[in-house]
């Protein structure tokens, strides 16, 4: 998410396919590096209930993931 | 005399005039370029990027929260996300006692969903990290997803990060009431609809709500 812009998309692979990936793991880490914070939506398989799971690292991220999507941090508001 | 003071005026202007160029020269090198005077040139402000970037945000609010999440706020215009803790003993476990109102560009609000007591608001934002001289917001629905994902993700850090006020620093209260009973009447409508669902709608939406 870019303010002003909306949705970008960043960059795109498969994480199976070294160059692939080693393109995501540079973009994610560019990303986090510029204080971005990163989520994945996630479904429980049993309730169905939709949340977002925190990412730190590249590795964190569930293999079953399409997608992580980046914001800003928050910041305490007026 | 004339004669000769004459000749060192123009001795002495031709040689300042190399520096006097120098000078205009590392002037107009310092100054920040000027726009063209060509009309044609000028940069137009685009009336429809933020309503692309809104639309865009919407789809991915909506691929992100539940059907019920989505429906809420497409027909209410915020989502209630549930509450992690148990905020006393006497709390009945498996029951939200708690739960946050997502508003887009607008404080997060608490409440008690039994008796709809308001808690306090938290005023979070997602400001752009670059360096622009003006604040940038996200578009409305990827503010109110942003609030989403942060809560349901890691609910602590952001509450950590919001500045708490008591309901009334920006939201209305009473508008804030208000939509806790509008959100009652839509959830007993949509109840309603559940148990005997018309015909032609697959998920019980109300049809007139999908056109654009």
């Amino acid at each position: 998410m870019k303010p002003g812009h909306g949705e970008v998309l960043l960059t795109e692979g498969d994480p199976r396919v070294r160059e692939d990936e080693e393109r995501l793991i540079e973009e994610f880490r560019r990303q986090l590096d510029e204080g971005m914070w990163a989520a994945v939506p996630t479904t429980h398989a049993g309730s169905g209930r939709r949340e977002a799971q925190m990412v730190k690292d590249y590795a964190d991220i569930p293999p079953e993931a399409e997608r992580v999507i980046f914001f800003p941090r928050a910041s305490g508001g007026g | 005399m004339l004669p000769a003071l004459l000749v060192l005026a123009l001795i002495a202007l031709v040689l300042a005039t190399p520096l006097v160029i120098g000078a205009i020269r590392r002037w107009r090198e310092s100054r920040p370029p000027r726009r063209s005077e060509d009309p044609l040139d000028l940069r137009l402000y685009d009336p429809g990027r933020e309503r692309r970037a809104e639309q865009r945000a919407r789809e991915l609010l909506r691929s992100c929260v539940n059907a019920e999440e989505w429906a809420m706020y497409r027909d209410l215009g915020f989502i209630r996300v549930g509450g992690r803790h148990r905020r006393r003993g006497a709390d009945r476990p498996g029951r939200t006692s708690y739960a946050y109102l997502v508003y887009p560009h607008k404080p997060i609000v608490a409440y008690v969903p039994g008796s709809g007591q308001l808690l306090s608001e938290y005023c979070v934002e997602f400001p752009d990290l670059g360096l622009g001289d003006r604040p940038v917001k996200l578009p409305p629905s990827d503010d109110v997803l942003a609030k989403w994902m942060a809560l349901t993700s890691d609910e602590d850090r952001v509450i950590k990060r919001a500045n708490m006020h008591l309901v009334g620093r920006q939201h209305d209260p009473a508008r804030v009431r208000r939509d806790l009973w509008r959100l009652s009447e839509w959830e007993r409508r949509r109840e309603r609809r559940r148990a005997s669902p018309p015909k032609n709608t697959s998920d019980g939406e109300h049809p007139a709500k999908h056109s654009r």
